[in-house]
């Protein structure tokens, strides 16, 4: 494997591991602040339902991914209605939200677009495009100089190839990911409302003597978990790929929940953590069937990968994470 | 005359039918400590939880320093000055002091300038009231004792004046808790007003300046300590006269039933809770094991009663009349310990006594559900079980006598009753009994000591455990202290005192002493 190859691969990381990394932020608003969110599935699929009809509707990709968080935080709101103000099961509202997503977007998708369950293809416009950075060898340099980019980037130095391949050429969403670790941290650790939102999650009733209102911060916590899941939805359909298909999630919420415990709840974990399932995920994309030495791995096993460490890792097998205390359950003021 | 910190006058609160506050009117002066006693269920949390904007009153007036103040919510109360210790502590454990006693009182929406400013503040504090913490240390790093400090601190970090503490003491060791109101007369001595709740008659003898009494939702009574006395008191509590010393003639001690040597438990976690104790226990006394909640009481309960049979690991030899009695394996599990006539009223009795949902006459059964005079061939006999509980309620003077009501719908008090009359009336040779009076009122205290001196009398062993000194050394023949899995010390109780035992549960070697 050469060395363009490793950046190609590791490039394709970057670009999977976002939508992983905004659900699994999402998810890590909503349990540091006590409320389980088994339901960044169904709101990732939601979001991205909405946010390619609207820009194939209106042609802007904007307005798709207004729509996409919009929708979001209609089911971010289910959830809280369910789990916070009727102190319903955490769980169960979550998958009942996951069970909607499923089977409404197919549907609408259907009765608006009559093309078996999915959008039309976005063209660009409807999409995010790649940003070329200065003075990186992208598409426009191929167009002036007339030669395939593939030539162009073999030719350049290890330097360039990182910065063009790996740095370069991402849509705005990926950039705005990776700023939204650093966010979630500064958040998190250096702002009141942090505070208060790991409190919350830790011990309501701390929260609740001190004279903050516990319903408050939780919807507070999980409208931010609506935003991140709609941006990652949105991304899924509008930036990995040209539209929406049924279940295109595939269980990419489920994912973001397993590095989130396996980060720990902590955000910068969460980054290492989204780059590994990525990294597994791109490595599955790229060899389809890797020889070992007369034994061939089958592309089924790859793809399964993700799925496999996702249930490893549910199965506590790494390391023990202790989630927040309050995680789960309802705030019931006692006597 | 100044007027009063604190004026409360004709506070009611009901919850559905149950009148938990009926018309209680008091009057605090200001630099006093106020005590406030009562049984469990009188209503004395509930009007704190009025006070503290918990619950809003159905009818009444608060005044505030001789202000008319509406508490809507404890944001309300913090801002009138009002601040309140709660019996469970609410810290965040994985929080720094620091962070707890800055979270809902921050500057700004940035944290650092708070915490910074807080750090300064805290300084001052501490050296006013003389109230040391380390700022930096996690909560769940220190000791009760110090994260009551803490939650003192968060109050006086919010500039408050009256200061409510709820049962304080009751998780401290007696050490800690002579600091706790030497901090309380300090405080008091800067001018602020304390209101101190508790259910022991010491406290309130000891510290206070004016007492009030509370009973079923009444303020019974308002009086300065100085003029009244515990009989007094626990008169107006209960209504009637009640008995403080449990009246017992001096133990005679005949074989011993229950030797144990060298016992170790590991618990599943790899901690040792144990540490290789030896304790004997003879027919005809009752052996009383003190100590701080966690010292490894419960778990020598659990192992004795078969309730960690599959946890941890568990060594060294514990006989019964003389014959080895299986720790792990067949044996030695709760079923085969009831079998060989060891009763055991467990520490906690919602969680593992009774099951709460459940009506009376099932709880009654429980642990003893396959002895034939509960059963019919295949099925049970339920006839036969609900006259069977109905003989214990009227013997044991449950109420409301009634088989069929759950568990749940029973006060603290008589749901004990329920467990203890479960198990002395079984007549087992060795009953291993764990807080038998924790939430449970003091008429019925009285009612359960008197039950379980009688079984002594009848030539049974008993195995006491508690974290209340006073009923240790009121019933108890023998007293041994646990401190950190291994016993510090044995005394008879009758020689010694609260003091000494007190430096024994925090682990100063009592065998020296």
């Amino acid at each position: 494997m050469d060395f363009l190859t490793l950046v190609q691969v590791l490039d394709s990381t970057v670009r999977l591991a976002t939508p992983l990394l905004l659900a699994c932020l999402a998810g890590l608003f909503s349990e540091r602040a006590g409320i389980f969110d088994i339901g960044l599935e169904g709101k990732m699929l939601m979001a991205a339902f909405f946010s390619a009809a609207v820009a194939a509707i209106t042609g802007n990709v904007w307005f798709g991914l207004l729509a996409g968080i919009g929708s979001s935080l209609a089911l971010s709101g289910l959830h809280g209605a369910a789990s916070i103000t009727f102190r319903g099961n955490q769980l169960i509202s979550g998958v009942a939200i996951n069970f909607l997503a499923s089977g409404l977007t197919v549907l609408i998708a259907q009765s608006w677009f009559q093309q078996g369950g999915r959008t039309p293809s976005l063209l660009s416009g409807g999409r995010f495009e790649p940003i070329e950075l200065p003075f990186a060898i992208g598409p426009t340099e191929a167009a002036e100089t007339g030669r395939r980019l593939s030539d162009l980037l073999s030719e350049a130095n290890v330097l360039q190839q990182v910065y063009s391949e790996l740095i370069s050429g991402h849509s705005i969403i990926v950039y705005l990911a990776g700023l939204c670790v650093f966010l979630t941290w500064w958040v998190l650790f250096r702002t009141r409302f942090g505070l208060r939102l790991r409190a919350v999650g830790e011990n309501p009733a701390a929260v609740d003597t001190a004279g903050i209102s516990v319903i408050r911060l939780r919807f507070a916590a999980i409208a931010i978990c609506g935003v991140l899941c709609g941006i990652a939805g949105a991304y899924l359909a509008t930036g990995l790929q040209a539209g929406f298909v049924k279940e295109m999630t595939s269980g990419r919420g489920y994912i973001a929940l397993a590095a989130l415990i396996f980060a720990k709840w902590r955000p910068v974990a969460a980054l290492w953590a989204c780059l590994l399932f990525g990294l597994l995920q791109a490595i599955a994309l790229r060899f389809q069937n890797i020889d070992l030495g007369g034994f061939v791995v089958p592309v089924q096993f790859m793809e399964a990968l993700p799925y496999i460490l996702t249930v490893v890792i549910l199965a506590g097998f790494v390391g023990k994470a202790i989630p927040p205390k309050a995680g789960g359950q309802p705030y019931v003021k006692e006597r | 005359m100044t007027a009063p910190a604190i004026q409360l006058k004709g506070i009611s609160k009901a919850f559905g039918p149950v009148q938990a506050n009926k018309d209680i009117s008091i009057s605090v002066a200001p630099g006093s400590i106020h005590g406030i006693i009562g049984e469990n269920g009188a209503g004395k949390s509930t009007l704190m939880s009025i006070l503290y904007g918990f619950y809003k009153a159905d009818k009444g007036e608060i005044w505030i320093k001789g202000n008319r103040t509406e508490i809507p919510d404890s944001q309300a109360a913090i801002a009138a000055g009002i601040g309140m210790v709660f019996q469970h502590f609410k810290l965040v454990e994985n929080f720094t002091v620091l962070e707890n006693i800055v979270l809902g009182a921050e500057d700004s929406g940035m944290l650092m300038p708070s915490l910074s400013r807080a750090r300064k503040e805290l300084k001052a504090l501490e050296e006013e009231y003389e109230l040391y913490v380390d700022p930096d240390a996690r909560i769940d790093e220190i000791g009760v004792g110090m994260q009551q400090r803490v939650e003192i601190l968060k109050a006086l970090y919010r500039k408050a004046e009256i200061l409510i503490l709820d049962e304080p003491t009751g998780v401290l060791t007696p050490a800690e808790a002579d600091q706790l109101f030497r901090i309380l007369d300090r405080l008091r001595s800067e001018g602020k007003t304390i209101l101190l709740i508790t259910h022991k008659m010491r406290e309130i003898m000891e510290y206070t300046d004016t007492v009030s009494v509370m009973r079923r939702g009444e303020m019974t009574a308002t009086v300065k300590t100085a003029e009244t006395s515990p009989e007094e008191l626990a008169e107006l509590m209960v209504g009637r006269k009640v008995l403080l010393q449990v009246d017992k003639v001096p133990a005679k001690p005949g074989k011993p039933i229950l030797e144990i040597q060298n016992l170790s438990v590991t618990d599943s976690m790899g901690v040792e809770r144990v540490k290789g104790i030896d304790l004997q226990v003879r027919a005809g006394e009752i052996l009383g094991i003190a100590g701080v909640a966690g010292n490894g009481q419960s778990e020598l309960l659990e192992v004795l009663g078969g309730m960690r049979a599959d946890r941890g690991r568990i060594s060294g030899s514990v006989k019964l009349h003389g014959s080895e009695l299986p720790m792990t394996g067949a044996g030695s599990d709760a079923r085969a310990r009831r079998d060989a006539h060891i009763g055991h009223v467990p520490e906690d009795r919602q969680a593992e006594g009774l099951i709460m949902d459940f009506h009376a006459w099932e709880n009654v059964a429980f642990g003893y559900h396959r002895d034939p005079a509960y059963n019919a061939g295949l099925l049970m006999d339920n006839a036969a079980l609900r006259a069977d509980t109905e003989r214990k309620m009227e013997k044991f003077d449950v109420r409301p006598p009634l088989p069929w009501l759950a568990a749940k719908n029973f006060s603290g008090g008589n749901q004990q009753k329920i467990v203890v009359a479960r198990e002395i009336e079984r007549n087992p040779d060795l009953l291993l009994i764990g807080q038998p009076t924790r939430g449970v009122d003091i008429g019925a205290i009285e009612f359960i000591h008197q039950q379980i001196v009688e079984l002594r009398d009848a030539g049974k062993a008993i195995l006491l455990v508690s974290v209340e000194l006073e009923e240790i050394l009121s019933l108890s023949d023998r007293v041994a202290v646990m401190f950190d899995g291994k016993i510090m010390g044995e005394r008879a109780a009758d020689q010694t005192d609260e003091k000494e035992l007190g430096l024994m549960m925090a682990g100063v070697a009592g065998e020296a002493a």
